[in-house]
């Protein structure tokens, strides 16, 4: 018998994500979210989870995938990091699903774009591949902040 | 790990913070039995606890040790500085082997021969050498001057020898002399423990005082943080209401949940003197290691502030602290030669100061030698030479703070790393504080740390702009400046498409917050002149600034909240906090937000100067005191002015005698002919009606400034001629564009002094521009 884990996932523009479940805080509705001047486009601003302060990631934006159509409230998925909570914000939550490792591989060497860079792998489920997120390089600004004193 | 270990670990790194200034104590005092029988004990209790836990290495160490001690102590051994070095080494190596065991739960590999070797032989030595080392013992004087009264005033450390004379374990020995530091937890208990074992006062104070988790206050503050945030969001609600029921209860959550704050708050609280006592060791290390007699006095321990601020002043006031006595305090024979005394003297103090804590370091040393800064900050590229012969005293000692400077001219082992006072001053920046230096060359220095007392929780205005809250930290705060729509046309001017606001005579630099955060401008908001306009006038690094908002709201307590690692990079925001409404709002940083709008850019300030001297030397006016000026309105209305010297004489012409000759416009002027300037062609930025397509409707007839400059004649074409004034015309602000000299307040309204030589060449140059618009002059 080969490990199993449990991946919470998600969705964004169809494709299906997983976050391993022991990194999830909480999965929760949209929050009134604060615009941050001057940000990074991934960052799409602070929310006021129960007096924690946390910070929101886009996914999409992340992806580099379009953004959500006016008026599609996100979902978060708060998971804990080293740097506190952050809400990776995405499109749908999906169930928890249970994968072993045999179902694991590697991400195609021709897979390129932001995509790879924030994959672990792929697990090859029933009828759909689950893309296991790198939640550090997910929460990772690439762009450069637009501020900071030198103009 | 196993609890056991854990309290050992806790309780034997508190002991070693006191052995540090117990031995460096005992060094003046060493006749002192008790100081001698509590560092035998403690000494005694680590050996003790090792063995138990089966820590041999640890013990063995601590066993040498314990040795010589008893020696000492019954008298068989006379204290030497030898003796307090080898003893200072132990507790290093005790202290290094502790972190070992933090880590690893191991006592190392490390088993310290040398030091056991040089602690056996100072045993033996310091035998056969009884009588000659008894003759050592220190000023009976500095011992006896510390009364019973004085107990906040200490003098302790002492070296009389220049250097310790064939032993040197500091140096011969592995271990670093500030390793591992105590865990938060140890320090934490620091006090509590100490207070138990030296007061006998206290002793039974022993049940009354109990060890807690420093993570748990932490816990507690952000708990109380939240509970503070709530009881706004009720006092909000309860303050519409009319129901006795609630707003009886309401106001008594008030007032229990601030009284509830102010004594969490104080849990937190340490006395200064936590960082303060080990600082005779490090003097002691240092002029040991340097040859130098210094003596500290320390002065306001009791002082208390927030741990996580005395964190971080720590690492700052140890770098002051060595610095002073590296390079500051001079050798003995200088000293003496200098008329001073031999030993150097080295003055803390602390003190509550208007809700800050002031933390000031002296010393009588040879002070800053500004003319070494100078020429150093040359070499580096720092400053220009040029640059340096306009500086300031005071500016050129504030360039020790910048990055990679160190003047001393043998970098030493002890500081002078290239990383000096440049991490003091980010380090305490860093916890909103500020950093004054003065140096009297051949007195001394003072550096003065100024910090808030705690950093958890601010009074915050919060304001608005764009539709979106932010929050200003009270404390940057100057005043709050409302001004009228009907005032704004006179009050706010722009120097060059600079706004500037008139305050009290003087030139306040406007920023618009949302121009700078890039922040839309709200729709509903129609013309400028319709709204007051609400100004912050904010204070950073001595600059002043005018920040303007839409909306000044409440002052309210705020928790400030970090932002996460994603935001970091954003000067400009100070992090984050939550709103009585449960929204979240951003709180400003004022340095940040003044250097990403360029307010004290040094180059603008480089400017200001030169202009200034330019200006001055350029109209042969060293003591430039009242001036008369002929004022009169350029284009679009705004106001200018020429010192009456330059002008020959005003005339009127009509439009129609103006003629073209060689692509320049001249007029016949008592039998001469006279060429013409018109500003608003040459002053580019002033042609609003070129660019707007209106026709311009030219004055007729012509109002024209006869000026002679170097010999020849010319006419400068102006709108209106307003007065003729006398003003001090101080600069007020430097010239951005050609033809401008500087801006100056004249009669309450900025003025532009035009710089007639200028304005020449760039009509010359703009010849064939001005051939375009001939249409527009007559």
């Amino acid at each position: 018998m080969s490990q199993s884990h449990q991946f919470c996932t998600f969705y964004l523009d169809k494709l299906m994500f997983g976050v391993e479940l022991e990194k999830v805080q909480e999965v929760i509705r949209y929050l009134e979210i604060t615009e941050i001047p001057l940000a990074p486009r991934v960052v799409s601003g602070l929310m006021n989870l129960r007096g924690q302060i946390i910070t929101g990631i886009d996914l999409r934006r992340r992806l580099d995938l379009a953004d959500r159509a006016e008026g599609a409230d996100p979902m978060n998925v708060v998971i804990r990091s080293a740097d506190g909570a952050v809400s990776l914000q995405v499109d749908e939550i999906g169930d928890v699903v249970e994968v072993t490792e045999e179902s694991f591989e590697r991400p195609p060497e021709t897979l390129q774009g932001k995509v790879r860079d924030v994959i672990l792998g792929i697990h090859k489920l029933d009828r759909r591949l689950l893309h296991v997120l790198n939640t550090e390089k997910a929460c990772e600004t690439a762009e450069t902040v637009t501020s900071g004193g030198e103009r | 790990m196993d609890d056991l270990i854990k309290e050992f670990l806790v309780e034997s790194n508190e002991n070693l913070d006191r052995l540090d200034s117990e031995l460096v104590k005992l060094e003046t005092d060493p006749s002192s039995q008790d100081l001698l029988s509590s560092i035998f004990r403690t000494i005694h209790t680590i050996k003790g606890s090792c063995g138990f836990l089966g820590f041999s290495k640890l013990e063995k160490v601590a066993h040498v040790g314990e040795s010589l001690l008893s020696r000492l102590r019954d008298g068989k051994l006379s204290l030497t500085p030898d003796f307090t070095s080898g003893l200072l080494a132990m507790v290093d190596a005790i202290r290094a082997m502790l972190g070992e065991i933090q880590t690893t739960e191991q006592d190392g590999k490390e088993t310290y021969p040398d030091l056991i070797e040089t602690l056996n032989k100072l045993q033996n030595q310091g035998l056969e050498a009884v009588p000659k080392a008894s003759v050592e013992p220190l000023t009976p004087k500095e011992a006896s001057k510390k009364g019973p009264g004085e107990n906040q005033k200490e003098i302790s450390a002492k070296s009389i020898l220049p250097a310790p004379s064939t032993a040197q374990p500091e140096q011969s020995h592995p271990a670093r002399p500030d390793s591992p530091a105590p865990s938060a937890a140890a320090q934490e208990e620091t006090q509590t423990a100490k207070q138990l074992q030296e007061d006998p006062r206290t002793k039974n104070a022993a049940a009354e005082t109990i060890r807690v988790d420093v993570h748990l206050l932490d816990r507690l503050m952000n708990l109380v943080g939240e509970l503070v945030l709530t009881r706004n969001q009720i006092t909000q609600f309860s303050a519409r209401q009319s129901d006795a029921n609630l707003v009886g209860p309401s106001q008594q959550l008030n007032l229990l949940t601030s009284e509830l704050q102010e004594e969490v708050m104080r849990t937190r609280m340490q006395p200064i003197s936590n960082v303060f006592d080990k600082f005779p060791r490090v003097v002691r290390d240092v002029a040991t290691a340097r040859g130098k007699q210094v003596l500290i006095e320390m002065e306001g321990k009791e002082t208390e502030l927030d741990r996580s601020l005395l964190e971080a002043i720590k690492d700052p006031l140890t770098h002051i602290v060595r610095n002073s006595v590296d390079h500051g305090i001079e050798m003995p024979d200088e000293r003496v030669a200098r008329g001073k005394r031999p030993e150097g003297h080295l003055k803390l103090r602390a003190c509550h100061e208007g809700g800050q804590v002031l933390v000031e370091i002296s010393d009588d040393g040879a002070g800053i030698d500004t003319a070494r800064v100078k020429s150093k900050a040359i070499e580096r590229g720092v400053i220009t030479a040029q640059q340096a012969t306009r500086m300031s005293e005071g500016e050129i000692l504030n360039l020790v703070f910048l990055p990679g400077f160190s003047t001393a001219e043998k970098v030493t082992n002890l500081s002078g790393r290239g990383v000096g006072m440049d991490v003091v001053k980010t380090n305490i920046d860093r916890v909103n504080g500020t950093v004054d230096l003065q140096s009297y060359p051949g007195k001394g220095t003072t550096i003065k740390i100024k910090i808030p007392l705690t950093l958890a929780i601010v009074r915050a205005v919060i304001i608005q702009s764009s539709g979106k809250r932010f929050a200003i930290p009270q404390v940057n705060i100057q005043e709050l400046v409302r001004v009228d729509a009907s005032r704004i046309r006179t009050e706010i001017e722009s120097v060059h498409g600079v706004p500037v606001y008139r305050m009290r005579g003087r030139l306040l630099p406007l920023v618009y917050l949302n121009e700078e955060l890039k922040l839309a401008k709200q729709a509903d908001k129609g013309v400028d002149e319709e709204e007051a306009t609400n100004i912050v006038v904010l204070q950073a690094n001595d600059h002043p600034f005018g920040l303007v908002v839409d909306q000044i709201n409440d002052s309210e307590e705020i928790v400030v909240k970090p932002l996460s690692k994603q935001l970091r990079a954003l000067k400009i925001f100070a992090g984050a906090t939550i709103m009585g409404d449960g929204k979240v709002a951003l709180i400003l940083d004022v340095v940040g937000l003044a250097q990403n709008a360029n307010i004290f850019s040094e180059a603008s300030d480089q400017a200001l100067a030169e202009k200034t001297a330019e200006a001055l030397a350029g109209q042969d006016r060293s003591h430039a005191d009242m001036q008369t000026f002929l004022l009169f309105a350029g284009p679009d209305d705004s106001r200018m002015a020429l010192p009456l010297s330059k002008v020959a004489r005003l005339e009127e012409f009509p439009a129609a005698d103006v003629e073209k000759s060689g692509g320049e416009w001249v007029i016949q002027y008592r039998g001469k002919i006279l060429p013409l300037i018109r500003l608003d062609v040459v002053l580019e930025e002033r042609r609003t009606r070129f660019r707007h397509g209106h026709k311009a409707v030219a004055p007729d007839p012509l109002q024209v400034l006869v000026c002679n400059d170097e010999g020849r004649t010319l006419g400068i074409v102006v709108e209106r001629i307003l007065d003729i004034v006398d003003d001090r015309a101080e600069v007020k602000s430097p010239a951005v564009r050609e033809g401008i000299v500087y801006a100056v307040v004249i009669n309450d309204r900025v003025t532009e002094l035009i710089d007639v030589p200028a304005l020449q060449r760039i009509a010359e140059a703009n010849r064939t521009l001005s051939t375009e618009h001939a249409e527009v002059i007559i």
